[in-house]
């Protein structure tokens, strides 16, 4: 089909200044147990094309399901109408801009595989984790859940570029919570919005903990209920990768996209703190604090070849001992800022969710990398502080500054030793310094790969898959605060 | 009606006709449609950023065999070649079924209750849409999105029913900018497009932006009396309904409503319906039941329901109304109060005008506390005048506190919001609602 796909493309009359064709196809199936009862199977394939036409200055796309002969070329003729009906009224003129042309193939992990999905296996597995989780009267709900994805894409050039992707993603996720006297409380499985996301085949499921995990995870939901709320003040603060990915996310990957600094966003996503001049120029954050785009990382959820607009990704610094490099910019927008005179270097983050959005900055794998400690040096370091596991909550201002999030999981830290359990765990602080408050970041020991599906911006809106991978940090002087009536 | 609408509605019927003549003995179906054709232009600095259209019909097929049952989403091509797709897609569901257990929670509509509600195209092209905002917003920066074009569901089962919805309408949500991060938001939709309308909302916007150039107030964290404009509401009701209103999560205690159920109220202002009649969200859900015209959720302050899905219904016994799966209000409605929206600056004295809320989220969801930030144009008011605007704070502070002891009034008048989301395809959900004068909000950061 690919084939005749790029035959009906090369077919169209090439009178236009340059044209490209995506096409998407993305295949899901869901699987999950919910109180120790199977719930209904849904399956899902979604697959169509969106043409891109550039001329006279403008822009223009049309997306559509129909990849017959006439589908293609009706989905082109309506391409070239916006891009000429809005070529004098276009924020940037696409003539300074010249689009790549690549060629090549990537394949995810096992992607060249058959994936060993075996559906009565598999919700034999779910069942065994939902009846481990019937461990007390007081869990009133749980349920474990897996997903698969199958992502296969093309994109086509004009000017002769081709380029296959294909990648895979294998879900796990669980979750259980206990309720008394008033109070409810949920634990999870890396997050109660996925966590664990990678790219990968049915390893991911080991590598997830959800072998065994039912019994652990209500045995913590249970525990969280007992449990007093986390203390208030200014104190040390643990991050562990699992809410180390929601604080990377939402106070670096955000206010670090490059169109969001150009101001597309400023009416939904929001703007950002960091303006064009803060390149290579301003602190982000302690010289502790390595930050990187790394699409190399192939089993991170967002690992790919060549982002949507065609350009070859490789990993890069975004920040370098907690000095700003780079934002995360894709060709177009760097072309933007070089029109304004201030012109960064970015990297090939321009994405689109699926064929019927087009592509726009997104994050894509975006990690703290590494430092040299092991978690008991991280807690032997603290006198006075909270361990924070699992993100549950998060809001931040549209400029991506004043933030407040909040965990599943706490424990007290006291004079270098992990103390009792806290529930509702929170803290808020500000972008601008929290990272310049970065004291100790975790070696590779301590280092998880997370993720999630559900990262939402642009207009229309889109909702992307991203992964981060981080060892486990800690900061110092958060304001942490508990639950209603701490 | 027009000829493209005309063949969506013609061919989804012609579809589930064809589902039919390919079931076996024994064998149910639900067919479940969501489609639009729209064009999305984005706006930045009063001009265009991207510009195009998307066509999507996705079809959710359900085989059904006894209280087995299997489904697949896949997305129609438009042409024959669907046919084919979904022969292979029941072939495939069909073996499938094979590894399905039996769902004691599954609950399908068996009453036929057919329903079609058509409105015309009454819409210019969209180029010329954007030609009249870009012409109104020339010189000003103005960023944002229209979305245009027809939204249609369908539904179909085994048993005859056919449920048909297609509108085509506008949404044009955008903002204003002053400078920095100081803003006006403004957001309309219709079925009928009057650009001199729009460029009055552009230069009304322009106007109050001029109120935005003064110099800023930052407040220190604390208690402070404010009024939320309907659309700063509208973000804490987007909370309260996440969960809140749905019988499953009151069930397994992940509402934030929890007090609720135990004795706590809301300010007696307060009364909240799901109010089906009043909304553009379609009549019928995916098991084929038809809403009622209005759940009622919130009387005087009281819990007075719930909105219970069939798979809920069947699974706890107890009679359900037609609530989608996530049991979320689709069409949201509460009661106007008693404040003159005119006299509102005078009502609140001294404290903050909130134009809008953004990015809530909750801080202890069984005790219905939730945070979140200011956003675009608002004010610190002295003595019933608006003084200057506010650089941008966070609230944390709970539902039984903004909604009960600290909600002082609700304005008469109340505004109705269109979503203005398009997470994989253009909502049709709404609100209705008032501001909100409060004694107190508690800001922390």
């Amino acid at each position: 089909m690919l084939k005749t796909l790029e035959q009906r493309f090369r077919a169209l009359e090439s009178s236009v200044d340059f044209c490209s064709l995506r096409y998407v196809e993305e295949e899901t199936e869901s699987l999950a147990v919910r109180q120790n009862i199977p719930q209904p199977v849904g399956r899902s394939l979604d697959r169509g094309i969106m043409i891109t036409v550039m001329h006279q200055g403008g822009y223009g796309y049309a997306a559509t399901p129909d990849l017959s002969d006439a589908g293609v070329t009706a989905a082109f003729e309506r391409a070239k109408a916006w891009a000429l009906a809005t070529a004098h009224r276009s924020v940037f003129d696409y003539r300074q801009i010249a689009p790549p042309n690549p060629t090549g193939r990537y394949l995810g992990p096992t992607a060249d595989q058959p994936l060993n999905w075996h559906r009565k296996d598999l919700m034999a597995l779910l069942m065994d984790e939902s009846r481990a989780c019937q461990i007390d009267e007081r869990i009133v709900d749980w349920g474990a859940n897996v997903d698969r994805l199958e992502v296969r894409q093309l994109f086509l050039t004009s000017g002769g570029g081709a380029v296959e992707q294909h990648y895979r993603a294998v879900i796990p996720s669980l979750s259980a919570t206990a309720f008394a006297d008033g109070d409810s409380q949920t634990r999870s499985l890396g997050g109660q919005y996925n966590g664990y996301c990678r790219q990968g085949g049915m390893e991911v499921l080991t590598q997830s903990g959800l072998y065994g995990a039912g019994k652990r995870v209500a045995d913590e939901a249970l525990q969280l209920l007992l449990a007093p709320n986390c203390p208030s003040g200014s104190m040390d603060l643990l991050l562990m990768p699992s809410q180390m990915m929601l604080q990377i996310h939402e106070s670096i990957g955000h206010p670090l996209e490059l169109d969001r600094i150009l101001g597309d966003e400023r009416n939904y996503a929001g703007t950002s703190f960091v303006t064009l001049d803060m390149f290579g120029e301003y602190r982000y954050g302690s010289p502790l604090l390595n930050v990187t785009y790394d699409p190399s990382r192939t089993n991170e959820f967002a690992a790919y070849g060549w982002d949507d607009d065609g350009n070859a990704a490789e990993k890069a610094f975004l920040i370098r001992d907690g000095m700003l490099e780079r934002p995360l910019g894709g060709a177009i927008s760097q072309a933007r800022a070089a029109a304004e005179g201030k012109p960064v270097q970015g990297v090939a983050n321009s994405r689109s969710s699926n064929w019927n959005r087009a592509p726009i900055d997104r994050m894509a794998n975006l990690n703290v990398e590494a430092g040299d400690k092991t978690l008991d040096e991280l807690i032997g370091g603290i006198e006075h502080g909270v361990l924070m596991d699992t993100n549950v909550s998060w809001s931040i201002d549209d400029s991506r500054n004043k933030f407040q999030f909040s965990c599943e999981w706490g424990q007290v830290i006291e004079n270098g030793q992990l103390k009792g359990v806290v529930k509702n765990p929170g803290y808020r602080g500000i972008s601008a310094t929290f990272w310049r408050a970065l004291k100790a970041v975790g070696n590779g020991t301590t280092d998880d790969v997370m993720g999630t599906p559900y990262c939402g911006k642009g207009e229309p809106n889109q909702v992307i898959r991203v992964g981060h991978a981080s060892p486990a940090c800690v900061f110092g002087n958060v304001e942490v605060f508990g639950g209603e009536g701490a | 009606m027009s000829q493209q609408q005309s063949q969506q509605r013609a061919h989804f019927f012609a579809l589930a006709d064809h589902v039919q003549h390919r079931l076996q003995a024994g064998e149910g179906y639900t067919l479940w449609l969501e489609g639009e054709t729209s064009d999305f232009v984005r706006f930045n600095h009063g001009l265009v950023r991207q510009a195009g259209q998307v066509a999507q019909a996705y079809l959710t097929v359900r085989l059904v065999y006894g209280q087995k049952h299997i489904s697949q989403k896949i997305v129609l091509s438009g042409n024959a070649s669907d046919n084919d797709a979904i022969d292979g897609v029941i072939t495939d569901l069909r073996a499938a079924l094979a590894d399905v257990e039996e769902d004691p929670h599954l609950l399908l509509a068996t009453e036929v209750q057919s329903t079609e509600s058509v409105a015309a195209n009454q819409l210019p092209t969209a180029e010329q849409m954007v030609a009249d905002i870009t012409d109104a917003a020339a010189g000003l920066d103005l960023v944002g999105i229209l979305a245009v074009g027809p939204v249609y569901y369908g539904f179909a089962n085994q048993l005859g029913q056919r449920n048909w919805q297609e509108t085509a309408s506008w949404n044009f949500d955008w903002s204003l900018y002053s400078h920095g991060d100081k803003a006006v938001k403004r957001g309309s939709a219709g079925f009928v497009w009057d650009k001199h309308a729009i460029r009055a909302e552009i230069e009304a916007a322009r106007t109050q932006a001029a109120l935005l150039g003064h110099a800023p107030k930052s407040l220190t964290p604390g208690a402070y009396r404010a009024y939320l404009t309907p659309a700063a509401l509208g973000e804490i009701v987007s909370m309260l309904n996440w969960g809140g209103f749905s019988e499953k999560s009151m069930r397994t205690k992940r509402s934030p409503l929890l007090r609720l159920l135990s004795g706590s109220a809301f300010s007696e202002l307060v009364s909240m319906r799901e109010d089906t009649s009043g909304g553009l969200a379609p009549r019928f859900q995916q098991e084929g039941f038809i809403k009622p015209d209005h759940v009622a959720l919130i009387d005087h302050g009281k819990l007075s329901g719930s909105l219970i899905s069939p798979r809920t219904a069947r699974e706890y016994d107890v009679a359900g109304n037609g609530a989608d799966g996530s049991e979320a209000a689709a069409s949201f409605s509460l009661l106007g109060g008693e404040l003159p929206q005119a006299d509102v600056l005078k009502a609140l004295g001294t404290g903050l005008y909130v134009s809008n809320l953004w990015y809530l989220n909750y801080s202890d969801r069984a005790a219905g506390r939730l945070t979140g930030m200011t956003r675009f144009a608002c004010f610190w008011v002295e003595d019933g005048e608006i003084v200057a605007p506010l650089n941008v704070m966070r609230f944390d502070d709970t539902l039984f506190r903004i909604l009960g002891s600290e909600l002082e009034a609700l304005t008469q008048e109340t505004t109705f919001l269109a979503d203005a989301g398009s997470y994989g395809g253009r909502s049709s959900a709404s609100m209705n609602l008032p501001g909100a004068l409060l004694r107190e909000l508690k800001l922390v950061l």
